[in-house]
């Protein structure tokens, strides 16, 4: 029971701090509580909470993924490159986007799980190739890349109950990861590589193997997660990735996952994907310039983690 | 006893001195492919285009020695060069007060971030990835808008040769020689070299890992600051520019890794770092001789940076034992 005590310490207090952040948000402006206004927050949180999923996993693992940002690009590009390519491929095109999105998440996990490449090197490089080939792709301007009518569906409409389709997505890609970690082997797998890979190894864990798996799943969501940002702004762009590598890692950490792998629970994560959207909100309620932003949102990370994040101390 | 001492110094030094091989083929191609006669004003041009992401390597090698990472280096060079663009013009007296502040200002952002990471205890990693948001936050307003005065005169003192030699590289030299080499032999910094290659035991033998950890990450932002004052002096204005500094962050670490150090601490060093960001320097100019399409410029230089981080970091190459692989 304490061990769980102490894991769900970091969860309490991120959500305490929603509190929080609620509250303040409610004396600037009271509509800032609204349902209307909420369910819009959850809405936007819902393209970070989708691209943070599979972050996660491989953060667990104690590794990185810098290439994150060109592979939301990459995955919202090829989907819309597909989808020119007449009915079939429209209906094709957010499928064929996921699946550019697991073949970079294969190489990822091939170039750490095989070469024993440093994870936050070789994604460093993996990022820039990507940036290469888009560059290329898009010959330097910005070709046709409108979302297809389904992206927008699923990125802007409602349709039950008249919650946003992201927050549905993203509540399905929650409960699936969710239950992935907790009840099957691989997740099992996952915790004990990001504690100890050698021990996960000899304890006859395939551990390659469940690396490349992370590093796969975190390639779909990121390019799931590029779809819609296609859906929602109409088209893909160059960069649009770029703002979302550094929240993601944010997010993660401030809900309790540990940076160095091993210790953290998915509802962590979902915590800390609302917390910074609605602290970053809250901010732009508060029309505070962007040079505020930037510090507030500094500091209240340092602050926080300072609070539930320390480590321990080395001794010996 | 001495051909063991200078074989014993050739196995420390082979990732710097690969690096060094792999940069003088690349530079040579480059002068021998070179459409105009070599003149100080190519090596002139070359070297300051390099020398800030030399300078930020260098910083960013300091805190991986110690098995940290500082992601705030990119944030750091922005914020230097914005409060230089409002501080570094007028009098001389003046210039001098501003370069000083400049300076000041980095050793004081790497102060904060090392007391947060060993006081704070909290990662390196996430620790300057927030600060480097705060120091962003500064930076921007600072200069909300790109521009500022730098004072040309210290522009044109250090951004052209002296002696037939580019001056930012005597500057680079300068570092090298009078911060690198005594921080190197001195307590503290054999201190952050024996907190990255084993802390506890580090901390058991009486080593002052928190000193040592701290003074690091100021070294960082000491560093930082200086590049960003030289970025300042190049282009003669500021800019809170955020791709800018995230991308001269994520350059330094390849730097960093192309010259040789190890990202889990403990070895490595400022020579292998300066030599990584020339290589990466180079790859640019190398295919401007060659002509290569402007399209496919960014899939080449990601391509060859993919490569060259590889094998400067493969350690599949280096292992003894099976198991070593999962540590």
């Amino acid at each position: 029971m304490i061990a769980i005590k102490s894991i769900d310490k970091p969860i309490l207090i991120a959500s305490g701090f929603i509190v929080v952040v609620l509250a303040i948000g409610s004396t600037i402006n009271t509509s800032f509580i609204s349902p209307t206004y909420l369910l819009q927050q959850l809405q936007v949180a819902a393209f970070l909470g989708i691209i943070a999923s599979g972050m996660m996993l491989v953060i667990l693992l104690g590794q990185i993924d810098l290439s994150l940002p060109w592979t939301v690009t990459t995955g919202a590009m090829m989907a819309t490159a597909v989808a020119r390519l007449g009915p079939w491929g429209e209906a094709l095109a957010i499928p064929a986007g996921m699946l550019c999105g697991l073949a970079i998440g294969i190489v990822n996990g091939f170039g750490y799980a095989w070469l024993r490449i440093p994870s936050m090197i070789f994604t460093l490089g993996t990022n820039a190739v990507l940036q290469g080939l888009m560059v290329l792709y898009t010959g330097g301007f910005a070709p046709q890349t409108q979302a297809t009518p389904l992206m927008q569906f699923i990125a802007v409409q409602k349709s039950v109950l008249g919650v946003p389709n992201a927050l549905y997505i993203w509540i399905v890609v929650t409960v699936v990861l969710a239950l992935m970690l907790r009840t099957t082997p691989f997740g099992r797998y996952v915790f004990a590589i990001g504690n100890r890979e050698s021990a996960a190894y000899l304890s006859g864990v395939r551990t390659r193997s469940v690396i490349v798996g992370c590093f796969a799943v975190n390639g779909v969501t990121a390019a799931l997660g590029g779809v819609m940002l296609t859906g929602y702004s109409t088209k893909a762009y160059q960069g649009m990735g770029d703002a979302y590598l550094l929240p993601a890692i944010a997010a993660i950490v401030l809900g309790g996952t540990s940076i160095l792998g091993g210790k953290g629970q998915y509802i962590g994560t979902v915590i800390g994907v609302i917390l910074i959207v609605l602290l970053q909100s809250m901010l732009s309620v508060m029309q505070m310039p962007e040079a505020g932003r930037q510090i507030i949102y500094g500091v209240v990370i340092v602050v926080m983690l300072l609070v539930y994040g320390r480590g321990a101390k080395v001794h010996s | 006893m001495k051909a063991r001492d200078a074989r014993l110094r050739l196995a420390q030094n082979t990732g710097p001195l690969l690096a060094l091989g792999v940069f003088v083929a690349m530079f040579g191609l480059f002068l021998y492919e070179h459409p105009r006669q070599i003149s100080v004003n190519v090596l002139t041009t070359a070297s300051n285009k390099a020398v800030v992401l030399a300078l930020v390597a260098m910083a960013q090698t300091v805190p991986v020695l110690t098995r940290g990472l500082d992601l705030s280096v990119g944030s750091v060079m922005t914020m230097a060069t914005c409060i230089s663009s409002v501080l570094v013009n007028g009098s001389p007296g003046h210039i001098a007060f501003g370069v000083v502040v400049v300076l000041l200002a980095g050793l004081a952002a790497g102060a904060v971030n090392g007391a947060i990471v060993v006081i704070g205890r909290i990662q390196p990693i996430i620790a300057t990835l927030a600060t480097g948001a705060v120091y962003f936050g500064i930076a921007l307003l600072l200069r909300p808008s790109p521009g500022g005065d730098v004072s040309e005169g210290l522009s044109n003192a250090l951004t052209y040769a002296t002696f037939g030699i580019p001056t930012t590289f005597l500057l680079l030299v300068g570092v090298l020689v009078f911060l690198w080499l005594p921080f190197r032999r001195s307590i503290v910094g054999r201190g952050c070299y024996a907190a990255g290659s084993a802390e506890g035991a580090a901390y058991m033998s009486g080593v002052a890992v928190g000193r040592s950890k701290i003074v690091a990450y100021m070294f960082a932002g000491l560093l930082s600051a200086l590049a960003g004052l030289l970025l300042s002096l190049v282009a003669l204005s500021g800019e809170a520019s955020a791709p800018q500094g995230g991308a001269y962050t994520l350059n330094s670490i390849a730097a960093v890794v192309v010259g040789g150090s190890s990202l889990f601490g403990g070895s490595g060093g400022m020579v292998g770092s300066v030599i990584g960001a020339f290589v990466l320097r180079t790859i640019g100019d190398l295919l401007f001789v060659f002509d290569a399409p402007p399209l496919w410029q960014p899939l080449f230089e990601g391509v060859i940076l993919l490569g060259a981080v590889s094998l400067g970091a493969s350690r599949v190459l280096r292992i003894k034992n099976r198991l070593e692989l999962f540590t």
